[in-house]
């Protein structure tokens, strides 16, 4: 098996949501995650505040980027628990990719899967 | 008459009182989140300079001027005049003892940005810390050592428990009501940043008590000795018992056992003219359990107070006073409390420490809420979610 059927998905989400997506992922029996504190910007190009006439341009926001490498079958469902674990409805909510895996070796025992 | 010796430890201990206010920053600012780290460190150090004016300015003449009513001092002192280098009627300089209290005045300000951490526009704090550091701080001083009516009641307050404690303890519970809670709090985690920093901000403030509490002796004698060893000791008793305390429950914390220790140096700075050391022991032990407790109690009922400054401070201050009229001892301070049997110097604390409770807390509510309404405590909520660090200061760590 040469990561035949696995997937890896990457989600960028409000840091103050980790918890909550941590939480949701157990419940439907995921452990395994890997978790980068990330900066970035989407569409809105961060946020600008308004100061007295002034404004101040805050591009790139502090973000949480969460790495799972799943199988095929558990990707939608996965996905969609962390989006809606993930969700407030702002801008700046974040985004989740899929992509594939072409190969998954365990350090431990040589294993591939 | 002057003397050298005395001048050379006020001198010193007010240099280590000075130190306390970034330590509050410090201390504060490991417990927020990273966005918010400069904006809490400088708090403490604009309320420091905020007060540095003030008190040269008004403060002083308000406090330690000619008695009013019992209430406030009168203007005798206004911008200093007649505040000079000779010794007045003490032993030190005129213009150390104002420079002395005036690092009391300026951490007590301090102390209060706990209740609007990670929410306050920098210029409705300052206009608050003005209006505080007049209207509360400098009267309450005034009962309790300026020779005002609490003190003609017989309250003791060594160095500074009711005035520095219970009013910033208690004006940060009402500065808090007003403020409301950061968003997210209650259904997102808001933890510490840095526990180093926060530790380190407890060491500077530990430091500095020496001078807070045995430079209440205005002496460098046995009494500024013995305040300096129940000081220590108080300190030192309060951080085991808040550590054991919450080993029970889970981990003996660091955050937990130096919260302890500021607990147990807050109750001992009334006391520590007046108590031995065997008693301090038990007023810092007390002091490390009691508010430990109030802090659960604030967490149960949902308030952001979330720096404890109304847990540790102000509960903390409470017992101080009280604890004051209980153990004090003859040979040390001239007065003796409860365990001698002298019921009314534990009343005389008990009055003086709620008059100063209650109106700390009704003018602080009063001032906020006056500003809230006019020209708003908080930031707006985008503000508050890139962080004070940035929105208020345009600056990051």
């Amino acid at each position: 098996m040469e990561g035949d059927g696995m997937k890896k998905i990457e989600a960028y989400i409000r840091p103050e949501k980790l918890d909550e997506v941590k939480s949701a992922l157990d419940e439907v029996g995921c452990a395994g995650m890997t978790v980068i504190d990330v900066r970035g910007r989407g569409e809105q190009r961060g946020i600008v505040l308004e100061y007295r006439g002034k404004a101040i341009e805050v591009d790139l926001l502090p973000k949480v980027k969460i790495e799972l490498f799943v199988d095929d079958e558990s990707v939608d469902a996965l996905v969609d628990t962390i989006r809606r674990s993930a969700h407030t409805g702002k801008a700046g909510d974040g985004r989740i990719f899929v992509s594939p895996v072409e190969r998954s070796v365990k350090v431990r025992d040589e294993k591939e899967e | 008459m002057l003397d050298s010796g005395d001048t050379a430890w006020i001198l010193a201990a007010t240099a280590l009182v000075m130190l306390m206010t970034p330590g509050v920053g410090l201390f504060y600012g490991g417990l927020v989140r990273r966005k918010n780290v400069i904006s809490m460190i400088a708090l403490s150090f604009i309320a420091f300079a905020l007060v540095s004016i003030q008190w040269v300015l008004l403060g002083y003449t308000l406090s330690f001027g000619p008695d009013i009513a019992g209430f406030v001092g009168g203007l005798e002192f206004l911008g200093l005049s007649g505040v000079g280098m000779d010794a007045g009627s003490g032993t030190i300089p005129s213009l150390l003892f104002m420079v002395f209290q005036l690092v009391f005045a300026a951490i007590t300000l301090a102390i209060l940005t706990s209740a609007v951490a990670e929410r306050v526009k920098v210029s409705s704090f300052i206009i608050f810390g003005v209006l505080w550091t007049t209207i509360v701080y400098d009267p309450l001083a005034h009962w309790v050592w300026g020779g005002g009516w609490t003190a003609a009641l017989g309250t003791l307050d060594f160095a500074g428990g009711t005035v520095v404690h219970i009013s910033s303890g208690f004006s940060a519970l009402a500065l808090a009501l007003v403020v409301g809670r950061r968003i997210g709090f209650g259904s997102h985690i808001i933890e510490p940043n840095n526990i180093p920093m926060t530790l380190l901000g407890a060491a500077l403030l530990w430091f500095g008590w020496f001078g807070f509490n045995a430079g209440s002796a205005l002496a460098a004698n046995g009494l500024a000795a013995n305040a300096f060893v129940v000081t220590n000791t108080a300190a030192a008793a309060g951080a085991l018992a808040w550590m054991f305390a919450s080993w029970v429950s889970g981990r003996p914390s660091s955050v937990g056992f130096v919260s302890g220790a500021i607990a147990g140096l807050v109750a001992i700075t009334p006391a520590a003219g007046f108590v031995d050391v065997l008693s301090s022991i038990v007023i810092g032990a007390v002091a490390g359990l009691i508010c430990y407790r109030a802090m659960l109690f604030r967490i149960s009922k949902g308030l952001d107070e979330s720096l404890d400054a109304w847990a540790v401070h102000g509960v903390g201050g409470l017992w101080g006073a009280l604890a004051t009229g209980i153990f004090a001892v003859p040979a040390i301070g001239g007065y003796d409390g409860l365990i001698y049997g002298n019921v009314s110097q534990f009343i005389a604390q008990a009055l003086g420490a709620g008059a100063a409770l209650v109106y700390a807390f009704g003018a602080t509510y009063v001032i906020a809420k006056v500003l809230d309404v006019t020209i708003g405590l908080r930031v707006s909520e985008v503000e508050e979610y890139v962080g004070l660090d940035i929105s208020q200061h345009g600056e990051k760590v």
